[in-house]
């Protein structure tokens, strides 16, 4: 056993996490509210019930894009039960999750954007008088004419889906450079080119959001949500119920699932809220399935054109990269999104000139945002499938090309991005020799074939949503005499176990288990601020400032402990319930001993621990997304079978090896990486958020039924590596795993599909009707492919250009007056 | 109130092994009933509409969808929730093995799970894998992609069998 020590916090990094003799960290201890959540004893929103409660239902607009002419509650106000009916007109203040973005009324004020907009809620007794209250309320519209794509958007500058953006019905534009291109593509010896479109999807998680707010005599507010980001909703009442921060409480119930569709302050949250302030009665919303669908915020459809140039080893000297986002009605993360398809083109393969164009439309359809890797699974669909062309251009192999190129660990990328640990090599070298991959690529059967893809997330995005120089996350601790250790913190348990990684951290620290600790999480009165369960964050960031706080307490202890032993600090260990002398281990105290040692010592024992961030390197305007204190890394090989005669692709088996750092729990990364390919297989496959715009851009199915997801049956077998190269910057090493383990498996799937049946399906989902048409072209003569044929012809601002690391460039954007002369 | 909400309808069944009395409006299905006048909020729902398989429960020990079943129709029948599961015993050897190995990760699925698996292991208490997910093949979990679930089921039907039996090493830490 090792003698105390800092548990590889910080600078003690990398190696040291490994020599430690961990006692919880990396081991497959269940999760703290496992049995709960099998039992069926864990509270989700909709489990709550207060006395006197009243139940809430929105009425939606069926109309794509309406100005609404009047709006008529009398008959809903007279119908007995109903106790409160409002509109836009009692919510004037406009919220959205960006303070750039400020575009969402709870209840539309003047005009609705999408079938689903909501233009009025009420509260009634029960759930039947509220929805017959619902059908009761009537809305005149008069008609606008609809924006149903990206090529529209362009095209339409007038009616305006918003009154904001760039102009028309473009949201924003983003035009970087990082480098010399013109320099980068004369030095390539083969230039190519290709468009690529990714279809939206939907988190589609299985419980449906809902929302418990009471309004106490006290005025005081309490918000139970099923929310991932309780800060943020906290802040977005504050400021349109016009009510003191002090004054509301949101509490985040555990999610029944994530996935980044429950990080908005969401309309319906707003409405009871109100509803609860009028009636003085607590008051309940739970959406229907089909309402979920119009919730959304989930992945943006993109259109992408990719041109690369590579030298004859397959080295990249430059890409350009475009992508066109369909950002529904509404602004939501919509320009993080943006940016996010164009930044972490750079932290894989060594990139060394760089150039991104970014466009984001408003459209007549539900608003988009962030969905499981946000923004970066559809440009690194292109980039994949892209490169695995260039292997076959230059008669390389797929896999080896690749680990040539490998960014280097902490390196600096041309756009800025600071990598750190970087163990992608193994993970591709681990699947490579996992799946037999020399003696199946290109030498299966017709119909048979494997297709390898790699992939990187941000482990917590640098920034935080709303600019402050404050923690993005904080951890409060409390030891009690007898014992007791209770963990506080704001993160929120979305079923990625976040609640379990501060016990387990806290408990490795402490020397106590994990299910002796209380752990109080995601209550804005009692927990302090973690900005919530989104960019991958809360493994590293939580897990640090928890780190923090529990090596403050140890502090204490051992200096209490040291005192009444006659022994030095250094000699002390924390394991087993028991504060000892390592080179005398039956001269210790209890745990609980020592916390009694420690507050006689220095009064009631509490420590804080916080997380920051470090800066990132890029000072440009748009260097806020990108950067990331970590990135973790994956690669994928998919094999697949593809019936030509029906088009249909069965996806037999990936072999995934995900760089994680260090596992805090193994298990918890196993079942994390497990749901990322089953997640990407549905992306891959079948999963489309699509509407039918001649026939008012309607949802083509807003069901669980018709919105195909994989079941048992399409769920292929999965073969995982763990590669635990560790991040200094991690807890213990740690890197994220919720997020990236699901970015390599369309790119793999696709490129398994050309190896199978030799044609390319440049776009996802890939339905047997796509690789139908693809393998009917091929028997034409024509292109063996299926994909979008180009993109819009746009003007462009002019380029923010930024001189890379290698040409000497300080991460500033170069002054204009440069550039032109 | 609405005019459909008034006369209740009073009915008598098996509930977790327990007679129950309860009276509700007479159009609530078995889903609504459990949560709304039973307070047994272990039932979930995910689409109210039999799609997504959240809401099953064992009625007669068959695993039925209760958003699609009429209260009305459990009278002088026997229901099981996940909150029957558990005995003071202690948890259902499947309740052990899905918190055990992760088969839960949100939860919110989880309830329907298990119950369809019970039912599984009843009529089968060695399943391959092939009938794991013929037989689950109508639950719809987002965030485990089946493999934790099967592999719990895998080892609750082993320790139902009298064996003792862990998960393998790869499905903890991956392959080597």
């Amino acid at each position: 056993m090792t003698s105390s020590n800092n548990n590889g916090h910080g600078n003690n990094g990398a190696g040291g996490a490994r020599e430690k003799d961990l006692k919880v960290v990396g081991k497959p201890f269940r999760k703290v509210d496992a049995r709960a959540k099998c039992t069926g004893q864990t509270k989700f929103a909709d489990d709550i019930v207060l006395p006197r409660m009243l139940f809430a239902k929105l009425l939606r607009a069926h109309e794509p894009h309406a100005r609404i002419v009047k709006i008529d509650t009398s008959k809903a106000r007279a119908l007995p039960g109903v106790h409160a009916v409002i509109t836009g007109e009692d919510l004037p203040t406009s919220y959205g999750i960006l303070p750039v973005s400020q575009d969402e009324h709870a209840l539309c004020t003047d005009r609705v954007r999408f079938i689903g907009d909501p233009v009025a809620a009420v509260a009634a007794v029960d759930e039947d008088t509220a929805f017959e209250a619902m059908n009761l309320i009537e809305v005149e519209y008069e008609k606008l004419q609809t924006i149903t794509s990206i090529e529209e958007a362009i095209m339409i500058d007038e009616p305006r889906v918003q009154d904001y953006g760039e102009s028309g019905n473009v949201h924003k534009k983003v035009h970087l450079e990082f480098g010399d291109m013109d320099e980068g593509f004369a030095a390539a010896d083969h230039i190519r080119e290709d468009t690529f479109f990714y279809e939206g999807n939907t988190h589609l998680p299985m419980e449906q959001h809902a929302s418990v707010a009471h309004f106490d005599p006290d005025n005081k507010l309490t918000l139970w949500s099923s929310t991932q980001t309780p800060h943020y909703v906290h802040r977005a009442l504050t400021k349109v119920l016009g009510l003191p921060a002090a004054h509301i409480r949101v509490i985040a119930t555990p999610n029944g699932g994530g996935f980044g569709g429950k990080s908005d302050p969401f309309n319906h949250e707003v409405a009871v809220c109100k509803l609860s302030m009028i009636t003085g009665r607590p008051v309940k919303v739970t959406l229907t399935r089909e309402e979920v669908f119009y919730c959304h915020r989930g992945r943006h459809p993109v259109l992408m054109h990719v041109k690369t140039g590579v030298k004859r080893d397959g080295s990249i000297t430059a890409m350009d990269f475009q992508s066109f986002l369909d950002g529904g009605a509404y602004g939501s993360y919509g320009v993080a999104s943006t940016f996010y398809t164009g930044a972490l083109q750079t932290v894989t393969y060594d990139v060394p000139r760089y150039r991104f164009r970014g466009l984001r439309a408003f459209t007549n359809k539900p608003p988009c945002g962030p969905k499981r890797g946000h923004g970066t699974p559809q440009p690194r669909f292109g980039l994949e499938v892209q490169l695995d062309k260039i292997a076959d251009d230059l008669k390389l192999d797929p896999a080896e090309m690749r680990l040539k190129h490998l960014v280097k660990p902490y390196s600096l990328t041309a756009n800025y991005l600071r990598i750190g640990s970087m163990g992608l090599g193994k993970c591709i070298e681990k699947i490579v020799e996992g799946s037999d991959w020399k003696n199946k690529f290109h030498k299966l059967p017709y119909g048979k074939g494997v297709g390898l893809a790699c992939s990187s997330y941000i482990c917590g995005a640098g920034l935080p949503i709303y600019w402050n120089n404050m923690p993005h996350s904080g951890v409060q601790l409390g030891l009690d005499r007898q014992g007791g250790v209770r963990v506080q913190c704001g993160s929120t348990d979305i079923g990625q176990g976040s609640d379990s990684v501060l016990a387990y951290i806290v408990a490795e620290v402490l020397g106590i288990d994990p299910f002796d600790i209380r752990v109080v999480t995601a209550d804005t009165d009692l927990t302090p601020v973690d900005l919530g369960s989104y960019s991958s964050r809360v493994t590293l960031m939580t897990g640090n400032a928890a780190l923090q706080a529990a090596e403050r307490a140890r502090e204490l202890l051992s200096k209490a402990v040291a005192e009444k032993l006659s022994l030095p600090v250094e000699n002390l260990s924390f394991a087993d319930h028991r504060v000892f002398d390592v080179e005398n281990p039956e001269t210790g105290v209890t745990f609980a001993e020592a916390v009694v040692l420690a507050e006689s010592k220095y009064g009631t024992i509490g420590t804080v621990g916080s997380y920051t961030p470090p800066r990132s390197p890029g000072k440009f305007k748009g260097a806020g997304v990108g950067p990331s204190p970590a990135y973790s890394y994956s690669a994928a090989i998919a094999e697949v079978d593809v019936d030509a005669e029906t088009g249909f692709v069965t996806v037999e088996r990936v072999w995934i090896g995900h760089d994680i750092g260090q596992s805090i729990n193994p298990m918890l990364v196993m079942g994390q990486v497990e749901g990322g390919v089953y997640m990407g297989l549905g992306e891959a496959l079948m999963e489309e958020m699509t509407y039918r715009a001649n026939r008012n851009v309607v949802h083509k199915f807003p069901s669980l039924l018709e919105y195909k997801s994989p079941t048992t049956h399409e769920m292929c077998d999965v073969k995982t590596y763990l590669i635990e190269d560790a991040d200094p910057n991690g807890p213990f090493g740690a890197k994220e795993v919720g997020q990236g383990p699901l970015l390599p498996v369309m790119p793999a799937v696709a490129n398994a599909v050309y190896d199978a049946v030799g044609v390319r399906v440049d776009e996802v989902p890939i339905t047997p009707e796509k690789v139908l048409a693809a393998l009917r072209a091929k028997a034409q003569g024509k292109p063996a492919r299926f994909g979008p044929k180009g993109v819009p012809t746009v003007e462009w601002p002019e380029p923010l250009k930024v001189a890379t690391p290698a040409e000497g460039g300080d991460g500033r954007e170069m002054p204009r007056v440069a550039i032109h002369s | 109130m609405s005019e459909r909400t008034k006369q209740k309808a009073h009915i008598e069944f098996t509930l977790n092994g327990e007679t129950v009395e309860v009276a509700f409006a007479p159009h609530k299905t078995l889903l609504e009933v459990l949560r709304e006048d039973l307070n047994l909020m272990g039932t979930k729902h995910g689409c109210e509409l039999g799609e997504c398989g959240t809401c099953a429960v064992l009625l007669n020990g068959r695993s039925v969808l209760s958003c699609l079943v009429l209260g009305l129709d459990t009278e002088g029948r026997s229901v099981e929730t996940v909150e029957g599961m558990a005995s003071a015993a202690g948890l259902h050897p499947l309740q052990e093995t899905f918190a055990d190995t992760g088969a839960a990760q949100c939860g919110y699925c989880t309830p329907g799970f298990l119950l369809v698996a019970k039912e599984l292991l009843a009529a089968n208490p060695d399943p391959t894998r092939e009938e794991i997910k013929e037989a689950l093949s109508g639950n719809l979990c987002r965030c485990t992609g089946y493999i934790k679930i099967y592999e719990a089921v895998e080892l609750a039907a082993a320790r139902m069998r009298g064996e003792e039996a862990e998960l393998p090493r790869a499905a903890v830490y991956g392959l080597d």
